[in-house]
């Protein structure tokens, strides 16, 4: 079609326009195979049975799999039931579905019907009538004449609302006192111990390399009082021991006395979004986060070396006690973990 | 036989069966049962330590140094112990075979009497964590359910869930653990070979090392729900969802809507 052309359309358009374009009316009826050839109607209509025969298979399969492979106790026998169960339910279902559609399409007949949808309009006599009745139900209440009414009644439907927002709104969040974010059960004292079984760590039970995952020693009194999980989810540490001398120099003022002989010990919750921060690589002595890849130097105060993470995972200040066993110097000095709005940055 | 199956009802039979039994066992351990235990007594030997220095000398001084005491490209060997050596040289990581973000597995280049004769030598350069016995590796003897515990503590951020290994930083990944053996398993936790930390027999005792072995043994077999798609996680479970499954239900959608034939 060449620019010609179009141009000769648009002058022919603005010749006559038309308000509305005309109904085009079906395409013509194109017959099926099945509807001249009862051959070929014959071989759908045995597809159609085909599928069919194929979900009663599936049913029966399905029957004798319940009875014939149960789950048992080992994976394999439980693998093997649920392919079984499952095969065979995909066969019961997907031969109903693709039996029933099949027929509809090669077998039901497939003439195109328009069917005129009525006036949605009512006629102006209707309309009139409707008309009337609210202006008479208005002038019968009489709300222009009847302020306070009319005050009573605004005020009821505005504040009934209230009752949907208030329990919507004030169950996010549960508890709003900030103060649990910035505060751990570490305190001064309290052995570091093992994750999960909860035996306390002796200092000369770290080798150089050496990475533990601990727990507050203090942690086992929150069984009874259920929060457990909570203050297991803020206190956990990450404890790892380094050449002394791979310790660099330049740490936080308070770094030096914080570690014990080249041991250190970092929150294991990532400043960034709080999932816990584990995969330790000895070589490197960085410190990766599994959820965005954040990198934290361990050698160098936890100092983010890349990823999303804005500040250094909060250290643990640690010594050891009387009979060797490490110890908490305090709480750590900042809250763990992400952001919140009360928190003071650092 | 006849006599024999007379008999079967005898209330002494269980007895005697039991100890024929037990005498089968027995018999059988006692030469079936690998040697190695002994061996590794007997592996300090004076001709065991000069046969593993000349293949040293041979193999590993050029990155590791003539005296095992490390050069800039290789760390020092000296208290590493036998227990390093045999999961390096074992595994086929060392000898190295060219510079890379790690050491990767390959075929073992040495036999098990070179390994174990490489290993007395660097033993013998200063006292190191030794090879296991086969009895501290035997996973039918942990406990899988406790190994579970400590392999989601201690082990699952790197080597995922199920041992199906991960990605670290700068083309360094901790491996699948499927297809190690119990030993190399239980050297690997012991001297913290590469990127990985060192879990020393205080951190976790020599019976949780064999509970954590226990559980690996379990893992990567079989799953329950059918294809497991590696173990890796949402990647390929997402790709298969949504590329696959979506894409049945697209092609369900296209033919319901196409005219028949």
């Amino acid at each position: 079609m060449s620019a010609h052309d179009n141009s000769h359309d648009l002058e022919v358009r603005d010749s006559n326009v038309v308000d509305r374009f005309e109904d085009p009316g079906h395409p013509d009826h194109q017959p099926r195979k099945g509807d001249t050839d009862p051959k070929a109607n014959k071989k759908a209509e045995r597809q159609v049975l085909f599928l069919f025969a194929v979900s009663v298979l599936g049913t029966i399969g399905f029957v004798v799999a319940y009875f014939a492979l149960p789950p048992g106790d080992t994976a394999e026998s439980m693998r093997t039931s649920n392919l079984a169960l499952g095969g065979a339910l995909a066969f019961a279902l997907l031969g109903i579905g693709t039996g029933a559609i099949h027929w509809a399409k090669a077998l039901m007949n497939d003439h195109e019907k328009s069917e005129e949808r009525h006036l949605q309009r009512s006629d102006d006599e209707t309309r009139a009538a409707a008309v009337e009745v609210l202006a008479e139900g208005t002038a019968d209440s009489g709300i222009s004449r009847r302020g306070a009414l009319k005050g009573a009644v605004v005020s009821a439907l505005a504040l009934f609302p209230i009752t949907i927002a208030l329990p919507l709104i004030g169950n996010i969040g549960e508890d709003w006192n900030v103060g649990k974010l910035k505060h751990t059960i570490w305190k001064k004292g309290v052995r570091l111990s093992r994750d999960p079984n909860g035996r306390p760590i002796k200092a000369s039970d770290v080798t150089i390399g050496s990475v533990f995952h601990v727990i507050p020693d203090n942690l086992e009194e929150h069984h009874e009082t259920g929060d457990y999980m909570d203050q297991k989810a803020k206190a956990v540490v990450l404890l790892v021991r380094l050449d002394p001398r791979d310790l660099k120099a330049d740490q936080s003022p308070a770094g030096e006395t914080w570690s014990y002989d080249g041991i250190v010990a970092y929150s294991k919750i990532c400043t960034h979004v709080g999932c816990p921060v584990a995969l330790y690589e000895q070589q490197t002595h960085h410190l990766l986060c599994p959820c965005h890849q954040s990198t934290f130097d361990i050698a160098d105060g936890a100092r983010v070396v890349f990823g999303p993470a804005k500040r250094p995972l909060p250290q643990l200040p640690i010594t050891v006690d009387d009979e060797g066993y490490l110890v908490a110097q305090s709480d750590f000095t900042q809250p763990v973990g992400p952001s919140f709005w009360e928190r003071e940055t650092k | 036989m006849k006599a024999l199956a007379a008999r079967r009802h005898d209330r002494r039979a269980p007895v005697v069966l039991l100890l024929l039994a037990l005498l089968l066992t027995g018999g059988l351990y006692a030469v079936l049962a690998p040697t190695s235990a002994k061996a590794e007594s007997s592996v300090a030997s004076a001709d065991d330590v000069k046969a593993g220095e000349k293949l040293f000398q041979a193999n590993c001084a050029t990155c590791h140094g003539p005296s095992a005491a490390g050069t800039a490209s290789a760390p020092s060997l000296i208290g590493v112990g036998a227990a390093a050596v045999d999961f390096q040289v074992g595994t086929g990581r060392m000898p190295m075979q060219m510079n890379g973000p790690q050491a990767q597995v390959k075929p073992a280049q040495f036999d098990d009497e070179q390994i174990s004769q490489l290993a007395a030598f660097v033993a013998s350069l200063g006292a190191g964590p030794a090879i296991p016995t086969d009895d501290q590796v035997d996973p039918s003897k942990g406990d899988p359910a406790t190994g579970m515990a400590l392999f989601r503590t201690n082990c699952a951020m790197c080597h995922n869930a199920v041992g199906a290994g991960g990605a670290l930083s700068r083309g360094k990944f901790a491996p699948n653990l499927w297809e190690t053996s119990p030993r190399h398993l239980y050297e690997a936790m012991l001297t913290g070979p590469q990127s990985m930390p060192v879990f020393n027999d205080a951190n976790i005792t020599s019976e949780e090392k064999r509970d954590i072995i226990a559980f690996i043994d379990e893992q990567g077999n079989v799953s329950p729900g059918g294809l497991d798609l590696g173990s890796i996680g949402p990647v390929s479970e997402g790709l298969w969802a949504w590329v696959v499954g979506l894409g049945l239900l697209i092609g369900a959608a296209v033919w319901i809507g196409a005219k028949s034939s």
